[in-house]
């Protein structure tokens, strides 16, 4: 099926069951307050000009965007209450939602959506500026409750981009005309969404409250959401076990720590709301660096890593592993592909094979917490087993990604989100033309094959999933022979709450498309 | 030399350290690797260079360096601390905004530290070699020696997870909005844990400097003096070791007052205690380098500050001592 059409059918089914149907198997409780925790404190709220992932959480309850996504990442109406493909699969018409008002008053209307999209978003997004830029002919109102969106050609990811951390909308009647970045009221964002922001006590806690203009009847169900700001993660579990906090989100606390939490009274851990972002841990390659731009030596390297340990001892059996640059969980993921099992005998023989004289290799750790450590230590004595020698190298953020961007390492640690299509998460860590020095985000290994950026290229604009599918089957395969990188785990975050905290995660995005529909028993 | 021209040389020779300090300050920061803009997208995990050069702009670091350092100094001369683009804030508002917290945290564990710190002292020294001396002095040397985070840790988990007496994190309960007296109370819960976790570090230094101090001071001539001329034995400790001996721990506590300000970045860190401390420590992880300037820069002025007020204590405590400017 063509994907326009699938998208058309999605609206038909999600438009009716918004309408008529109940998610809850039992009556919502209005009012009560739940305590979060959020770490790092984020820098900001203003969704859009900052793209931190707890600016993202917290925020994703302020502003919203145009769709939000099941789990299955169907596209589900948001400030977007209809859409329509054209049979071309060039022009998509949104219909929005009537009655909604920011949070100081202002009406909301097609005006916000179009300057939010091809004013604000392209001048400040990374992600949507890509887009913006090279698929999106043009962004027009057509009257005060519909826009249009023209692609230059068919672009199926487009509908996976209108989630809330990619395009989120602002109100153009604060930003028009201003200095994005300096405007003072960055500080008291306003967005449609369900809560705003009472107080932020850096520091210390961000406090929601109910939103009462909100544009979804009933909606939202909880009076108060505290986020509360725990730098240290012990502290956090404690804070937890102690009462003083109902959620943990993922990546709270260590993973050593689940187990134990996650068997505590009245608690539920679900690993729901990653979907979307369904982030791969790798090993970034840099493949400049004499032996590293050898196809054998990496090849030997994959074999000689014990992914299973890393999975179940470092990871805490949480996750899966990877068979290659897309994940199970995201659209044309193929496992028709190249295994690579580890093996000692096998990774020296590679080794052997590729000219390796010893030479030392430099691992770069990520600096976000002691699993990352314990994973590098184990990659380490991983290489060494079979004779290469490894070194590690420890540094801050700063320093990660000042080595990262400037190409300053041999074989760096990195996670990196999916973003629910492979033309908008997958592609930007292997295509030669992201490979520019001084972005930690892009292709930093320096890998690059003419044929990869061709297929790249060809599926992200395919008119049908069939070819897309086969593209990206294809890409799969050349990659996991080449190695630009090496994949070790399918990351699962999972989330830690209160089992009387209902609905907390209903979506793809989880806890970024915010407590609308949670409630408190 | 008379008391107003030794104050004034001081404080003239103060502010030339502080300006060098900060001039230090301001290369040593941007020696280390990565800058703001940095930081934001590895934070982010998102960036292209459209987005790190808009954010270099904002920062103001797309300047000359020494147009930065001109722009930082003529604030600084002018008592503006400049601004924080990560934080949207003036760095002062950062600054006052943390100090409440970090002045009751530091206070209260000053306070706790200097005070059983010169009792246990003192009681180990007048019980030199018995079972209390030895108990105090293990405990005091236990207490120096064990990291403080791991005393941090543990006691979160002994007295707020298992037997449930205090809360463990944040410096008061968020959401319970609590007015008047139960604030305070409420406050003074959330304290307890960290203030007595910092004081008990100090405590031990006190306590073992003071025992040390006593025990010379006792084997000198003019106790020996003392003795002979019959005084009783609790007014030579009182009068003429213990004044004598707390010299040194006046030194120390001097030294130590100047870091009140300065917060305790990993007590504030693992009982998310909202001071000045942790301002700074996320202001380092994160390079938001005016806000690591501020803070350095009070935390030197404060140091330079009480250094002088640690002479005119020595004065007072002994009029024999002329402190030379």
């Amino acid at each position: 099926m063509q994907l326009w059409k699938k998208a058309a059918a999605a609206v038909v089914i999600t438009g009716a069951a918004a309408g008529t149907s109940s998610v809850w198997a039992q009556a919502p409780k209005a009012g009560g307050t739940v305590h979060v925790v959020v770490q790092p404190e984020p820098p900001s709220l203003m969704q859009g000009l900052n793209q931190n992932a707890t600016t993202n959480m917290v925020a994703g309850n302020i502003y919203e965007s145009l769709l939000r996504y099941d789990e299955k990442l169907n596209p589900q109406p948001s400030l977007a209450k209809s859409w329509e493909v054209s049979s071309d699969a060039k022009t998509y018409t949104f219909k929005l939602q009537e009655g909604v008002t920011w949070h100081d008053g202002k009406p909301f209307s097609a005006d916000d959506v179009v300057f939010s999209l091809d004013k604000f978003l392209r001048e400040v997004h990374p992600r949507w500026r890509p887009i913006a830029n090279n698929q999106i002919d043009k962004i027009e109102k057509v009257d005060d409750l519909t826009i249009r969106i023209t692609l230059k050609q068919p672009f199926g990811p487009l509908m996976l981009a209108l989630e809330p951390a990619s395009a989120p909308i602002v109100p153009k009647h604060i930003y028009e005309g201003t200095d994005y970045r300096a405007n003072p009221m960055n500080n008291t964002p306003i967005g449609t969404g369900p809560f705003k922001l009472k107080e932020w006590k850096k520091g210390s806690y961000i406090h929601l409250t109910k939103n009462d203009s909100y544009w979804l009847k009933d909606k939202p169900i909880l009076s108060e959401v505290y986020w509360h700001v725990i730098p240290d993660a012990a502290a956090r579990a404690v804070a937890y076990e102690t009462g003083k906090v109902d959620v943990l989100p993922g990546g709270s606390v260590d993973v050593y720590d689940i187990p134990r939490l996650s068997k505590l009274p009245n608690t539920c851990m679900t690993t729901k709301g990653w979907e979307m972002m369904a982030p791969i841990a790798w090993i970034t390659v840099n493949h400049r660096n004499g032996i590293l731009g050898n196809k054998q030596f990496r090849q030997g390297l994959m074999h000689a890593i014990d992914k299973e340990f890393g999975k179940e001892v470092i990871y805490g059996g949480l996750g899966k592993e990877p068979t290659g640059p897309i994940a199970s969980k995201t659209k044309f993921y193929s496992d028709d592909v190249k295994k690579y099992d580890f093996d000692q005998g096998k990774a020296k023989e590679l080794i052997k094979a590729s000219g390796y004289k010893g030479e030392p290799i430099k691992i770069l750790a990520i600096p976000y917490g002691e699993t990352w450590n314990r994973w590098a230590e184990a990659v380490k004595q991983n290489l060494a087993d079979v004779g290469v020698n490894a070194e590690l190298v420890n540094t801050d953020v700063a320093g990660w990604t000042q080595q990262t961007g400037n190409f300053d390492f041999d074989l760096s640690f990195n996670f990196v989100y999916q973003l629910g299509d492979p033309a908008i998460g997958v592609a930007r860590s292997y295509v030669s033309s992201n490979i520019v020095k001084g972005n930690p985000f892009g292709n930093v290994g320096g890998y690059s094959n003419p044929e990869v950026d061709k297929l790249f290229a060809d599926a992200a604009v395919a008119p049908t999933e069939e070819d897309r599918q086969k593209l990206y089957t294809k890409v799969q395969q050349i990659l996991v022979d080449e190695l630009p990188v090496l994949w070790l785990l399918e990351l699962d975050f999972p989330t830690i709450y209160r089992c009387n905290v209902k609905n907390l995660v209903t979506t793809g995005i989880g806890l970024n498309d915010g407590f609308r529909d949670a409630w408190k028993e | 030399m008379p008391f107003i021209r030794f104050a004034g040389a001081r404080l003239v020779k103060g502010v030339i350290v502080l300006f060098a300090i900060a001039i230090l300050n301001f290369f040593l920061i941007r020696a280390a690797p990565g800058d703001p803009a940095m930081v934001l997208a590895g934070q982010a995990g998102e960036a292209d260079a459209v987005l790190l050069a808009q954010l270099r702009e904002r920062f103001g670091l797309d300047q000359p360096l020494l147009h930065q350092l001109w722009i930082y100094l003529k604030g600084y001369a002018t008592l503006d601390l400049g601004f924080s683009y990560r934080q949207e804030q003036p760095v002062l508002t950062l600054i006052l905004d943390r100090l409440p917290a970090t002045l009751i945290l530091t206070g209260t564990a000053f306070v706790i530290s200097l005070v059983l710190g010169v009792l246990l002292g003192t009681l180990a020294a007048r019980r030199a070699g018995r079972w209390s001396d030895s108990l105090i002095t293990t405990i005091a040397l236990v207490f120096y020696a064990t990291p403080l985070f791991w005393v941090a840790l543990m006691s979160q988990i002994v007295f707020a997870l298992k037997l449930g007496w205090l809360p463990n994190v944040g410096y008061e309960t968020i959401g319970a909005e609590y007015t008047g007296l139960s604030r305070v109370i409420d406050v003074a819960q959330h304290l307890a844990l960290p203030a007595i976790t910092l004081g008990l570090f100090f405590t031990a230094l006190y306590a073992r400097m003071m025992r040390a101090s006593m025990l010379e001071i006792a084997g000198a001539d003019f106790v020996k003096t003392a003795r002979a001329k019959g005084l009783s034995p609790s007014i030579i400790t009182r009068r003429h070791i213990a004044r004598n001996a707390i010299l040194p721990v006046v030194t120390l506590a001097g030294l130590q007052a100047g870091q009140l300000v300065g917060g305790a970045v990993l007590t504030e860190t693992v009982f998310a205690w909202p001071g000045i401390g942790r301002l700074m420590f996320d202001a380092l992880i994160q390079r938001d380098y005016s806000v690591l300037l501020g803070v350095f820069f009070i935390s030197s002025a404060m140091v330079v500050a009480f250094n002088l007020i640690t002479d005119i204590v020595y004065r007072v405590a002994d009029p024999r001592i002329e402190v030379a400017a």
